[in-house]
């Protein structure tokens, strides 16, 4: 599973060099890109619109990594390069699918190690040669194919290596056939020398082209041409056996060359500088290994988003988080300062709603800016049901919805692997191979979906297959044996026998599988959901499927909590886990003959916490006539909480407790940070969770 | 040859060198070094109480936005706790990146201390709180005590009571 291991990207205090920080975050983002393309290709067998793509993500890794001096990376990357080199000036050559995506999702899971280990600066010690003779053979396997049709072209990768990089003079015959192009070049205006510059295009071109012609003809030896390149353009033409694309990009990667407008033209057409179709001005391409890859330029089944986007430092955006949530307590500091009591400020009041609404659209920016749609996540998805199904030979289609909704940067970090277990486990477990399924007078073909919607304040996310759902008694008998269980199956509910399999070490199956079943997983999913203060719930109906859901806050960094007050001290709650407040009198209260006091609640038993005897603060409501009980929940269990009152609820701002309280005393039973309300006074933000296991 | 800003540091170490803040702590007077201290808060205001901590850390304030730990340098002292006044302030201390404010009974003043004015304290037995004071300052007649402050917020104390407890 190593390979599924997310790569941590260090945006920010990275001490190190910002290039390979940049290295490392692109080549990442490149091969996300990849993997995508590539899958969807892979589902609709048609590789040909990803081919293009696939090169050019290859060709911009092994420009980077030759740049960094990552040689393993940039090797096989190469070796990729030349395979989809060839691939593009063969279109319409027989390949098989399965195989060309294994191959190079391959060479992308070794990649991907090898940043990964850049990025812990760690020497990776593997070595990608059998991969890149893997690949090499390949593409002579399909050259071997092709070779009666017509000689290999110059795709062997000495030929490679010198297009890209400078050209070496000691080449095969030019190219001769193919169509005829015509090319109107214009160089950037500071760039100089512009007939230098025009004779080295020629040079360079003369090696994927034939019969070339250009005017000014007289580029190598007058300096007058200069004026006539610079305000007419270089005009060049000549006839390549490379596709338009190939040469576009070549002209893209000449020094200097501002825009450019290629064409076809008919065969030994006439000099003629007007009239250029399809004007496409590029950008100015500094020749280097590193070019930026090209817009995209052809239709893919699922198409990639490019947004105008900039990468900000995850540090930089808690700054701005926690100015803003300064900026907030300071402005009702004002507004609210007891000064102003009894003053007639009409003026001053109006100016102060102006005030909040603004700051108050602040806040939303600021907290929009953390969030992050869940479609890289989802993604990832797709890879590994697709590596999966086919290892394990079951058929599966995967249905991904509501990929765009949005969720804290913090919360998506903590997602990603809970996700990958229950896909997982859905797949080994829940999905039946394709003969079960039709017995069972289903289609061959499981049905995985995955969705996430905005539900109140939470998002949820649902991971739901159509297999044989979970066995209630196997799981109970499972959990009788490994004794975590005494109870018989009547006084269990549906929900309590399902919550079993989250337990740490239990697995229903008898064999270990590569993927799951040794049982590690999905305790896995439920502590990382609760940590971030998610929870999980299963649904299923024996041969019809599961459903598991995962319930996440939108953020991390701002609860919804109710304020509550014991003694001089405040306390908030997240809103989510109050269930009821009530008031009781001393005869509605248990008492067991070790002192722990209960209350009853319609029929049910729930232990009572009075705080002021916990934390030893001096409360206000010794008597619990007096004070007002809350009831907390936290996945099923409950506790009641004594507090003096309700100070009301608001929205808060989660901060960590002072680093020397922490040093003093890292894990304070109950207390999960602190925030301070509009009043400027310090409330403490009390941990359900916690609260439960005291 | 040293840069400007390497001098103008040097220059600013150099006024902060000896210099004391002082102030008192019943009969007794302290003092710690300038360059520690970050601001100093006149009055107590309201301090959260935070549970499961050294009974000498009284609590959380908030600064101006920033949440910081007091400590109440006369029970740290393992002296008996005084009422606070509208004499009492918070010494604001940043010692290793760690903010902390300092309840004292009173601010008295900045004072220049000269090395040569500057004593080792009695060896042995002398006072309770003895491992917090590292040197006596003269100033004329009077003594002050001057703290160690990066003793003041070790921890070794709690950890030693939560063993026994």
């Amino acid at each position: 599973m190593d390979h599924f291991k997310e790569v941590s990207i260090k945006l920010s205090d990275s001490k190190r060099e910002p290039m390979l920080d940049m290295f490392i975050f692109e080549t990442l983002n490149q091969l996300e890109h990849l993997e995508q393309s590539l899958i969807s290709s892979e589902k609709s067998s048609n590789l040909d619109a990803s081919i293009n793509e696939i090169f050019r993500i290859m060709h911009t890794i092994k420009g980077s990594a030759a740049m960094m001096l990552f040689d393993n990376i940039a090797s096989l990357a190469h070796a990729a390069e030349d395979l989809f080199h060839y691939l593009r000036e063969h279109p319409g050559i027989g390949i098989d699918h399965p195989a060309l995506t294994d191959l190079v999702l391959e060479c992308v899971d070794f990649i991907k190690n090898e940043v990964a280990f850049i990025d812990s600066e760690e020497e990776s010690g593997s070595n990608p040669q059998s991969l890149i003779e893997k690949t090499s053979d390949y593409l002579a396997a399909l050259k071997g194919r092709q070779s009666e049709e017509q000689a290999p072209p110059a795709t062997s990768p000495e030929s490679e290596k010198a297009l890209f990089y400078i050209s070496s003079s000691e080449r095969g015959p030019q190219p001769e056939g193919g169509p005829r192009y015509e090319a109107v070049i214009h160089f950037s205006e500071s760039c100089q020398m512009e007939n230098v510059r025009a004779f080295l295009i020629v040079h360079n071109l003369k090696e994927i082209a034939g019969n070339i012609k250009f005017y000014p003809d007289d580029i190598a030896d007058s300096d007058a041409s200069i004026e006539l390149i610079r305000s007419e353009g270089f005009y060049i033409s000549f006839n390549s056996p490379h596709s338009q694309e190939y040469l576009d990009s070549f002209f893209q990667r000449s020094a200097c060359v501002d825009h450019f407008q290629l064409s076809p033209a008919p065969p030994e057409s006439e000099i003629d500088r007007g009239s250029p179709r399809g004007c496409r001005p590029e950008r100015p391409g500094p020749a280097a290994a590193t070019i930026p890859p090209a817009p995209e330029r052809f239709d893919s089944p699922s198409p990639s988003i490019h947004q105008s986007m900039i990468n900000v430092s995850v540090s930089k955006l808690d700054r701005l988080m926690d100015l803003v949530a300064e900026l907030v307590i300071v402005q009702a500091m004002v507004t609210q300062n007891p000064e102003l009591e009894g003053l007639n400020l009409d003026n001053f009041y109006k100016e102060a709603r102006q005030l909040k609404k603004i700051t108050n659209d602040l806040q939303d920016t600021a907290m929009a800016l953390r969030m992050v749609s869940l479609a890289n996540t989802f993604q990832k998805m797709n890879r590994l049901v697709r590596d999966m199904s086919h290892k394990i030979q079951k058929k599966v289609k995967l249905e991904l919805v509501g990929a765009d909704t949005e969720v804290d940067k913090n919360v998506i970090e903590q997602i990603s692997d809970p996700l990958m277990h229950l896909v997982r486990n859905s797949l080994d477990h829940g999905l039946e191979t394709p003969e079960e399924r039709l017995t069972a007078g289903k289609s061959p073909e499981g049905h995985l979906s995955i969705e996430a919607k905005n539900f109140g304040g939470d998002v949820w996310i649902e991971v739901k297959d159509d297999g044989r759902g979970l066995d209630k008694y196997k799981i109970l008998a499972r959990a009788q044996e490994h004794g975590l269980t005494d109870k018989s199956e009547a006084e269990l509910s549906e929900k309590e026998i399902f919550s079993f399999i989250f337990l740490p070490g239990f697995s229903t199956r008898d064999g270990v599988t590569q993927f799951s079943g040794r049982g590690v997983g999905m305790d896995v999913v439920i502590r990382n959901i609760q940590a971030i203060g998610g929870s999980v719930l299963i649904d299923s109906i024996p041969g019809q499927g599961t459903t598991i859901s995962l319930k996440i806050p939108l953020t991390l960094a701002i609860i919804d909590g109710m304020t509550i007050q014991v003694g001089r001290n405040r306390y908030t709650i997240p809103i989510n886990s109050i269930r009821e407040a009530f008031q009781i009198t001393e005869d509605e209260l248990v008492c067991d003959p070790d002192g722990h006091e209960m209350i009853f609640i319609r029929g049910k038993c729930h232990p009572l916490l009075r705080l002021y005897q916990l934390y030893h603060v001096h409360p206000a409501a010794r008597n619990i006539n007096d004070g007002i009980v809350l009831q907390l929940e936290h996945n099923g269990e409950t506790i009641c909480l004594l507090a003096d009152s309700l100070l009301g609820e608001q929205q808060v701002v989660i901060k960590p407790l002072p680093n020397y309280i922490k040093l003093q005393n890292s894990n304070i039973k109950g207390i999960s940070g602190c925030t301070l309300l509009g009043d400027g006074s310090i409330s403490l933000i009390l941990d359900v969770s916690s609260l439960l296991k005291l | 040859m040293r840069s400007a800003q390497e001098d103008i540091f040097a220059a600013e170490e150099d006024t902060q060198k000896g210099k004391f803040l002082t102030f008192m702590m019943g009969k007794a007077e302290y003092g710690i070094e300038i360059r520690y201290v970050t601001e100093i808060i006149g009055g107590i205001q309201s301090i959260t109480e935070v549970p499961e901590v050294p009974i000498y850390i009284k609590g959380i304030i908030n600064l101006r936005g920033k949440i910081i730990p007091v400590m109440d340098i006369n029970l740290r002292f393992n002296k008996e706790a005084r009422q606070y006044n509208d004499r009492t302030c918070i010494i604001v201390v940043d010692i290793n990146d760690l903010s902390v404010g300092l309840i004292v009974d009173n601010v008295t003043e900045v004072l220049n201390i000269n090395d040569e004015e500057i004593v080792d304290p009695p060896d042995g037995r002398a006072g309770f709180h003895q491992k917090y004071i590292h040197k006596i300052g003269k100033v004329g007649d009077a003594v002050k005590l001057l703290l160690d402050c990066e003793k003041l917020l070790g921890s070794e104390e709690y950890t030693r009571l939560s063993e026994i407890a």
